[in-house]
């Protein structure tokens, strides 16, 4: 599905990523672990074709093409879609509006429905992420990505800024949005898993999500360099022992 | 290249026809001539009357309909009024100085009517009054002056819409207009404009809130214009009046839009709020707010956002004084251009740049204004659609 090979990238001059090598197949979800400032962010916007993100080397293909420098509304188009950490506010642009056009047009999208197994019916009329909390903004981004049903899910650290009671929501959301609720029953009312799993990457910075959605395989980012790939738990275990850079100097010594 | 002096763009009254043919008078609106129709549509003004509670309709100097469908509410002409209401003298040319400028002067010279609409004391008029003003003949200058009074404890809704004949190139239109807001009463004005390429306007426009009054200004101007000047002043002369003034202004390329408003806090626990859209796509957007505070405890805000398309000019003066201690005042000014990061964030949802750039410009001239009907609604989200496209 998702291909990575020798990526470098330069933010504002600056190398962040420096020689990154990763492949998603179809149906996994993999989970990138990594401090702050690590590039975890850099890597899904230059995966996504932000602007500011220039990649200096290397190649990413997605379902065989090679997207390395196509548009962003291309990469939306051939099925890659991402989850903001912190999306701008659109002044007098409804949430709905937005909804819908993520939908552009695709039958048995449902805004109003979406919206409500989401609990988000009321935000539905309101200016998008205008005067939002962090659980709102990652509810708004879900709502829009399951309308969007994108083949690749890009979820920058869903579960920072909510609350106890949302998170169990959010992770129900992103199983039913990648079509694998297996060990969380699916939100209500929605359709159930879907023929196809997607694939997704997944930042986390505390692994709290991990709990509620299953993840394939977890990486460690580091430095800009992908240090270390194996389980995403027992990654999760070896970090909170010895911390990142304890993680990042026992992969080098292996 | 720009020139920021709208008094640079002068306005030669000599060069306007002082005088202009009589119309005749429509007892059916249903009657007005399509074309006409359809352009005061466009300004809110709906020949089916639907949802209105009454019309007055002045084309050049003749007032070709007026009707009040509702009980206790006067709508009239303001020559009309003069000669049967003995409470006009008390409000004419009270607020106005003739002498404030050569268009006032003008106005007080060659007076071609105006509207007077009158709400007596506590009645609540549901739907609202619609006001047209139209030229209609090629280089006329017409004089209007307005009367409105909203008595104790009423409620009125004035939508007037400001238009000139399909192919009219120029003209000018000056306005005097005096709104009184007696105790209690609530009075919201919406005016759209949609005037020739060049055409001059200068509306002049003096509000008196009593206490516990509430102004609620919405103007818009999505239309190619030539110059339009006007910074209406409003005194919230009793406690807790409240004014609000909303203005969404489109500058097309060679317009110069020079629109403000100012609101004196002149008793206690009074507020007031301007807010001001503005987008320049080749013309002048000069985006004036003035607040003046006298007591102590009021609060005001003004918010002015603008928006650089092409090229073109966009000058935000906001101004704030305060003259005690404990008035609270605030001002929150930008100019610019469309943050990239909105426009990479829709391109994320599959929309390509020019269609994400409209779709942030549409939300960016879209407010929100309380109380319109919702054909007028529709139609001005259609015209912010066909501006916008027209700006691209």
């Amino acid at each position: 599905m998702l291909l990575i090979e020798e990526l470098r990238v330069e933010v504002g001059g600056r190398p962040i990523l420096k020689n990154i090598n990763m492949e998603i197949p179809e149906g996994e979800t993999h989970v990138l672990f990594g401090p702050n400032g690590s590039g975890k962010t850099t890597l899904m916007m230059t995966l996504m074709g932000f602007s500011g993100y220039h990649v200096t080397h290397g190649k990413i293909t997605f379902k065989g093409e090679d997207i390395t420098f196509m548009p962003i509304h291309e990469r939306a188009r051939l099925g890659i879609g991402i989850s903001l950490q912190r999306p701008p506010a659109i002044n007098g642009l409804k949430t709905r509006n937005l909804v819908e056009i993520c939908a552009a047009g695709r039958e048995g999208a449902d805004v109003e429905k979406l919206a409500e197994e989401l609990n988000f019916s009321d935000f539905l009329d309101r200016d998008v992420n205008c005067n939002f909390s962090g659980g709102e903004i990652k509810r708004s981004e879900l709502l829009q990505l399951m309308a969007q049903q994108p083949d690749l899910v890009l979820l920058d650290e869903p579960e920072s800024g909510v609350d106890l009671e949302s998170i169990v929501m959010i992770g129900e959301t992103i199983n039913a949005l990648l079509g694998r609720g297996i060990r969380c029953p699916v939100a209500p009312g929605s359709k159930g898993p879907a023929a196809v799993a997607k694939s997704a990457l997944v930042i986390t910075h505390t692994g709290h999500i991990l709990d509620y959605i299953t993840a394939d395989r977890g990486r460690v980012l580091y430095d800009g360099v992908l240090c270390f790939t194996r389980n995403a738990r027992e990654i999760l275990k070896w970090i909170r022992q010895r911390g990142y850079e304890g993680c990042a100097k026992c992969s080098i010594s292996i | 290249m720009f020139d920021f002096d709208i008094e640079s763009r002068e306005v030669d009254l000599e060069k306007f026809e002082t005088d202009a043919q009589a119309h005749d008078y429509l007892s059916d609106l249903t009657h007005m001539d399509p074309a006409d129709a359809s352009k005061m549509l466009d300004v809110g003004v709906d020949m089916g009357e639907s949802a209105r509670a009454g019309s007055f309709i002045q084309k050049d100097k003749s007032v070709i309909h007026c009707k009040s469908r509702q009980q206790g509410l006067e709508i009239m002409g303001i020559s009309q009024a003069a000669a049967v209401h003995g409470r006009l003298r008390d409000y004419l040319w009270k607020s106005v100085n003739p002498d404030t400028d050569r268009f006032t002067a003008r106005a007080k010279e060659i007076p071609h009517g105006g509207y007077f609409i009158r709400t007596l004391p506590g009645v609540k008029v549901p739907h609202p009054v619609q006001s047209c003003l139209y030229i209609a003949k090629e280089g006329f200058s017409q004089n209007v002056h307005n009367v409105v009074v909203a008595e104790e404890n009423s409620e009125i809704h004035i939508i007037t819409g400001c238009a000139t004949a399909p192919r009219l190139d120029s003209g000018l239109h000056v306005g005097i207009s005096e709104f009184y807001v007696k105790k209690g009463a609530r009075l919201t004005f919406t005016m759209i404009h949609d005037w020739g390429k060049n055409v001059s306007v200068r509306p002049r426009t003096v509000t008196h809130v009593e206490a516990g009054g509430v102004l609620v200004s919405n103007y818009i101007s999505l239309k190619p214009v030539g110059n339009l000047q006007m910074f209406p002043t409003t005194w919230l002369d009793g406690e807790n009046a409240v004014a609000r003034f909303n203005s969404i202004l489109v500058a097309a390329k060679d317009a110069c839009l020079d629109v403000g408003s100012r609101v004196i806090l002149n008793a206690p626990g009074t507020r007031a709020e301007i807010i001001s859209r503005g987008i320049t796509s080749g013309g002048t957007i000069i985006a004036r707010g003035d607040l003046v505070g006298k007591y102590p405890g009021i609060r005001a805000h003004l918010e002015c956002k603008g928006l650089i398309l092409k090229e073109g000019i966009m000058h935000a003066i906001p101004e704030l004084r305060g003259y005690v201690p404990g008035v609270e005042m605030s001002h929150e000014a930008a100019v610019g251009k469309i943050d990239r990061r909105e426009i990479e964030y829709l391109m994320a949802r599959g929309l390509e740049e020019e269609e994400a750039v409209s779709t942030i410009v549409r939300g960016f001239l879209h407010a929100d204004i309380e109380g319109l009907p919702a054909n007028l609604k529709a139609a001005l989200d259609r015209a912010v659609s066909e501006t916008q496209k027209d700006m691209m």
